[in-house]
């Protein structure tokens, strides 16, 4: 169980991504996290790309951390919640800030999941834990071989267990993952207070 | 504090390489991308490897030092020409809304259209102060630096299958007519009227490398600043508030934002859902 108490510790970025059944997900997931989680947390979830979302707003209700939409090099805070806009990819820029593009739809997705695990990786390599749930998409795969091929670590939701389980299936498959979890088992590795 | 992070060497060296990359891009060509934010463009130094059949950046170097050409045809990854007409129509109604009113004030108007790419946003500026009846007296500078979408922007045509996107846009901008009265169908496309870009100057010009060259009543700059990094981001909006007059107007992409940096204090919020500043009172 160490390594699991330790997230904290071990991780100085968490980035998640979801699609089709993954609002679900992440609801259950963000209302998990303590207050004092003090770990920088990511998230994209394809979205609509021509209308606003109320995708944070909705979830901070469920959240005990502040949960934001990504605004152009704003600094990564530990403890607070960042989604991508709609119609922007999400990167992390450097171990400070984030940076959004318009670069190209990612298998017809802007945001996409393979940009935010990609550059989280090339910044934090071992030290970032990406976690890919529910979709019906290969988005993300791409990412989770990025992020285990730099050190970091995956979990990846069990294709079973997800609403639609083309996403973590086509991962796994592509990448492979660190753990094969069940939402509940994300969750509890999540809960642990400090 | 700076937590403590072991970075991937492999990265480094990745990183490494694209910097003398873009050090030499700079010293041959004159293009400046060494303050571009490096998330983005590592992607795109990827894609451009792939295209152009090189294991590494550092092979890509080797080419782009030796072949010109492919320099042109490179220029395509190291920008991004992704733009639709009246994106974002809130910012559009919120420039008819609340700019427009004070531009009415003065004489003659010079607006700055600043990362044009294809042209999209300054055909959609163009038709909404035709619609205004402001266009006769004002002067729209479209400045860029890829050759390929200035002359793309110029010709004012673009494929028929965005028209449908750009008309829903173009209503929900508050269009007063039918998008379709601006243009005609031809075979590539279809293409604006030429009357529209009368009052419009195409023009190469660098945010990173040149100066103002114009004082301006609003500038336009939106999803170019994305693509910069802090340091380059202070001094393209430090040629915008040196371009701008008493007063003048300067309007951002939705998810942009001049907190972050150092001219934070110079502008003030205008239009805040719309990234719409004002400069303030010196
Ligand atoms: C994503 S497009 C934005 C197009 C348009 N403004 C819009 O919002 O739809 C970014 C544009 O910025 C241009 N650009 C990149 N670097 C630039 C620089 N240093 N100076 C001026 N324009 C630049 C690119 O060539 C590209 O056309």
């Amino acid at each position: 169980m160490t390594a699991v108490t330790d997230l904290r510790r071990d991780f100085d970025a968490i980035v998640i991504g979801a699609s089709a059944g993954g609002l679900r997900a992440l609801q259950e997931l963000l209302s998990v996290l303590p207050a004092d989680f003090a770990v920088p947390v990511l998230v994209v979830l394809h979205l609509p790309r021509d209308r606003p979302s109320r995708v944070p707003e909705l979830l901070g209700q469920y959240c005990a951390l502040p949960v934001r939409e990504a605004l152009d090099k704003q600094p990564l805070e530990p403890g607070a919640v960042v989604f991508a806009p709609p119609d922007y990819h999400l990167l992390v820029e450097d171990e400070t800030s984030l940076a959004l593009s318009v670069d190209e739809p990612v298998l017809f997705s802007r945001p996409a999941i393979d940009p935010l695990f990609a550059s989280a990786a090339a910044v934090f390599s071992r030290r970032l834990l990406a976690i890919l749930l529910s979709g019906a998409s290969a988005d993300g795969s791409e990412g989770v071989a990025a992020v285990r091929h730099a050190g970091g670590i995956a979990w990846i939701q069990r294709p079973e267990d997800a609403a639609a389980p083309v996403m973590p299936a086509s991962a796994l498959a592509h990448a492979g993952a660190d753990a094969v979890l069940s939402l509940q088992d994300i969750c509890n590795r999540l809960a642990v207070p400090s | 504090m700076v937590p403590e992070v072991t970075r991937d060497q492999e990265t480094e060296l990745f990183d490494m390489e694209v910097r003398l990359l873009l050090e030499a891009v700079y010293l041959r060509y004159h293009y400046d991308f060494r303050d571009y934010a490096v998330s983005s463009l590592r992607r795109r130094m990827r894609h451009a490897m792939a295209r152009f059949d090189c294991a590494r950046p550092s092979d890509l170097q080797h080419r782009l030092l030796h072949e010109p050409d492919l320099f042109a045809q490179a220029l395509q990854y190291f920008t991004v020409q992704v733009s639709e007409m009246f994106r974002d129509p809130g910012y559009f109604l919120a420039l008819r809304e609340h700019v427009v009113p004070v531009l009415r004030t003065y004489p003659s108007i010079k607006l700055w259209v600043a990362g044009c790419s294809t042209g999209e946003e300054v055909w959609s500026l163009a038709i909404l102060l035709a619609e205004e009846e402001l266009l006769e007296r004002a002067l729209i500078y479209a400045t860029d630096i890829n050759p390929e979408a200035l002359q793309a922007a110029e010709s004012g045509t673009f494929a028929l299958d965005r028209v449908a996107q750009f008309s829903r846009n173009y209503l929900a901008a508050g269009g007063r007519a039918s998008l379709s009265d601006y243009y005609t169908s031809a075979y590539q496309g279809v293409v604006f009227d030429r009357r529209l870009k009368k009052q419009v100057v195409f023009a190469d010009h660098s945010l990173a490398t040149d100066s103002v060259f114009s004082e301006v009543h609003m500038v336009s700059c939106r999803n170019v600043l994305i693509y910069f990094n802090r340091d380059l981001q202070d001094r393209a909006v430090g040629l915008f508030r040196d371009a701008l007059v008493h007063r003048g107007f300067l309007g951002l992409g939705s998810k942009e934002s001049l907190q972050f940096g150092t001219h934070a204090r110079e502008f003030e919020q205008f239009v805040p859902a719309q990234r719409l500043y004002r400069k303030v009172a010196a």
